[in-house]
């Protein structure tokens, strides 16, 4: 083979798949806007500033990602809705203000896409799947005592030990069991703790999109609460 | 007048052979490629054994939670990156960068007069990758896959790169006239490709406008041809010279070989997003990955059709010699892989398939059971060239191979089966999250057992290659095979 001819075909083979699979895709998706409403409603999606953007960092540093998606698929691509993962697949405008975004590729555990919505159904229970941030804090720092076997990681280097001075801290754990700490002290959760419950709980990609015809249809009146 | 002075001498003497002219021409370019290469590949096999432990440690991890405790840097969203950018920078890019040199010199038929550029290069390079390494650990990591590391170091590993790469480069461009045999087509791909995929990949994912789905598709564009058109690629041309060199045989078919690399080079690129397949990107484009990873059975087939035929007749060689060995498991680890790219690339079988362990398992073949394998094979060829001496011991070698094939096809196996296990599991709305966790941790088992055959696999290899850095190997002049001293006398 002729070197400039393997040269070329070299650099033309690259090219052309360096332009289709990022240039294209910049070209389409690069000028995506937030959704405005014609009812004059909030534009969806939010850019979420302080607490919640400071709990993604945490998300980011922790490595949640290498656990769970935050990505839920259409109903004939698998079971993500039928799990209660969603009510709708989620699509690029959903994603617009994530940097870095943590759509993550595998699911050692759940996929967290709507930990925030409190309506979406667990299959099993019947019951909303949503917790409330006591309930996101337990489970960080004694994973089993809130979810029976659960395999995630106990995340007690976010919370402190501390003595109680005067009275029980507003925030501290109710712990119990194996996890309870000797009387006189409380765990309490740090800055890292309380922000990244406050970014879980700020995930809610349940919000009508036009990307997304089928959840429009079913939800003409688009509920925002 | 010159004419007559410069050809005294010559006929003076008794005349000189091609192969003889040859044997010392590769002399001296082994010889000019042993500083850098030799701290390529220490350094790559330091980093190979750091992986180890981190993979190791991130199984024990996943069986059991509170393993070593809470400890902010041991935990297992921080310590897998770790082992997985210790393994892909440290020990995969490095050996392959070092494969890679000594087959451009060989073939280009250059020998290394720069060695300083090389080893400043690795330096850079090495900084580079402990510096990443340690701030994932401290949990400064990006959390995007294969491109963790900070901004800063990403730039110091791309400056190492390029000294390295400038290298090979200026030794393409020195090369010899004439023919261009098929492992330089896949190294001129290979490091002209990173250079471009790595600095496309970083200014993407890392710039201040990335975000979003956009950054999300340039990140799976980047980790798949991190390991397709970057690792593959070198390991590739290193089992098309391994094989027809060991055998003594020219590659089966020119032709085939031509179809394998223009296929693979047109299609690879395009495969990145069957990572995503279900995500919310753009319908055509997980479409575009999808049919280009149906098309990657062209370039599959024919590459590994022409491996085997060109061993054919001499399969014996996997019995007798270590690099036939570790070579030719790579190569049909390379086929079974690649086609488990295929099947699990389909929509109906990615429906269970992905987002799991089954993606895992696939890239454990690719880069360990193929791709590392391979480069195994080549270091137990090349390294008695530059250090001048033997292996010590054949039990080494062939130890080293049992920990590796069956501590590698035991990960493979298990991973697979999980990540089957939790495909269904999450498809059943009616099982809990925490059952279909519980069904795949059986394999877990299996895949801390696997870790620990490549523990040991890999701490004997280390230890033998210590013995050859420091000169202790056997001084005859045969290679080090398997099955006995007295095929060796034989011969």
């Amino acid at each position: 083979m002729r070197f400039p001819f393997l040269f070329a075909g070299i650099f033309a083979t690259f090219s052309l798949a360096w332009f289709g699979q990022t240039v294209i895709p910049s070209i389409q998706l690069g000028n995506l806007q937030p959704q405005t409403e014609e009812d004059g409603s909030d534009p969806y999606p939010v850019n979420n500033s302080g607490v919640a953007a400071r709990g993604r960092k945490v998300y980011v540093s922790e490595g949640c990602v290498y656990c769970h998606t935050q990505q839920v698929r259409a109903e004939q691509a698998g079971s993500d809705i039928a799990r209660g993962w969603g009510k709708r697949r989620t699509v690029a405008t959903d994603y617009i203000y994530d940097n870095p975004v943590v759509l993550g590729t595998i699911r050692i555990g759940p996929d967290l896409a709507n930990m925030g919505d409190t309506e979406v159904v667990d299959p099993i229970t019947q019951k909303p799947r949503w917790r409330d941030a006591a309930w996101q804090l337990k489970h960080l720092y004694a994973p089993t005592s809130t979810v029976d076997d659960s395999a995630m990681p106990s995340y007690k280097y976010l919370f402190e030990k501390r003595k109680i001075v005067s009275e029980r801290s507003d925030d501290a754990l109710k712990l119990d069991g194996a996890d309870a700490v000797e009387s006189g002290y409380e765990v309490v959760p740090t800055t890292e703790a309380k922000d990244l419950v406050a970014y879980l709980l700020s995930l809610n990609r349940s919000h009508p999109v036009k990307e997304v015809k089928e959840a429009n249809q079913a939800k003409p009146e688009a509920p925002a609460k | 007048m010159s004419d007559t002075l410069t050809q005294a001498p010559l006929s003076a003497s008794p005349p000189v052979s091609d192969s003889e002219i040859h044997k010392v021409e590769r002399a001296l370019i082994d010889q000019s490629a042993q500083a850098p290469l030799l701290f390529l590949y220490s350094s790559a096999i330091l980093w190979l054994l750091a992986a180890t432990v981190f993979g190791l440690v991130a199984a024990l991890k996943i069986e059991n939670p509170g393993f070593l405790g809470s400890v902010p840097f041991f935990t297992y969203g921080r310590v897998w990156p770790a082992f997985t950018n210790a393994f892909a920078y440290g020990w995969a890019s490095q050996v392959g960068m070092g494969t890679g040199i000594w087959l451009v010199a060989r073939l280009a038929h250059v020998s290394i007069k720069r060695p300083t550029l090389l080893i400043f290069g690795t330096v850079f390079w090495n900084i580079g990758v402990t510096i990443g390494v340690i701030s994932i650990l401290y949990g400064a990591g990006r959390g995007i896959e294969l491109l963790e590391f900070p901004g800063f170091v990403q730039f110091i590993l791309f400056v190492g790169f390029l000294l390295i790469a400038a290298w090979v480069a200026v030794m393409l461009r020195l090369r010899r006239p004439g023919h261009t045999y098929i492992t330089l087509w896949y190294l001129a791909g290979a490091f002209f490709w990173f250079a471009w995929l790595y600095s496309a990949g970083n200014l993407m994912v890392g710039s201040k406008h990335s975000h979003g789905v956009l950054q999300a598709i340039a990140a799976s564009w980047y980790a798949g041809n991190f390991v397709s058109l970057w690792l593959t690629s070198i390991g590739l041309g290193a089992v098309y010279y391994f094989i027809p060199k060991v055998s003594g045989k020219p590659v089966h078919s020119y032709h085939l070989a031509s179809l394998g690399f223009w296929s693979f080079a047109l299609f690879s690129g395009w495969t990145g997003m069957t990572r995503l397949i279900g995500g919310p990107l753009p319908a055509w484009l997980i479409t575009s990955s999808i049919v280009a990873s149906i098309l990657m059975i062209i370039p599959v087939v024919t590459v590994t059709l022409n491996f085997v035929l060109t061993l054919r007749g001499d399969y014996h060689l996997i019995y007798f010699s270590p690099t036939i060995r570790f070579v030719f498991f790579g190569a049909i680890a390379y086929a079974v892989g690649s086609g488990i790219s295929v099947i699990g690339s389909l929509r109906s079988v990615a429906g269970i398939t992905e987002f799991t362990n089954f993606g895992v398992a696939n890239t454990q073949l690719m880069l360990y059971s193929f791709f590392s394998m391979v480069m195994f094979g080549s270091i137990y060829y090349i390294i008695p060239r530059l250090v001048g001496c033997e292996w010590l011991s054949s039990r080494m070698i062939g130890a080293h191979f049992l920990g590796a094939a069956y501590g590698g096809g035991i990960i493979v196996i298990t991973t697979l089966v999980s990540g089957l296990l939790q495909g269904s599991g999450w498809n059943n709305p009616g099982m809990s999250s925490s059952v279909v966790v519980q069904s795949m941790m059986p394999m877990t088992i299996g895949r801390i057992i696997g870790w620990i055959f490549l523990a040991f696999g890999h701490f004997i290899f280390a230890l033998h290659f210590l013995t050859m850095l420091l000169r202790l190997g056997r001084p005859s002049g045969r290679p080090t095979l398997f099955a006995g001293h007295h095929e060796e006398v034989s011969h």
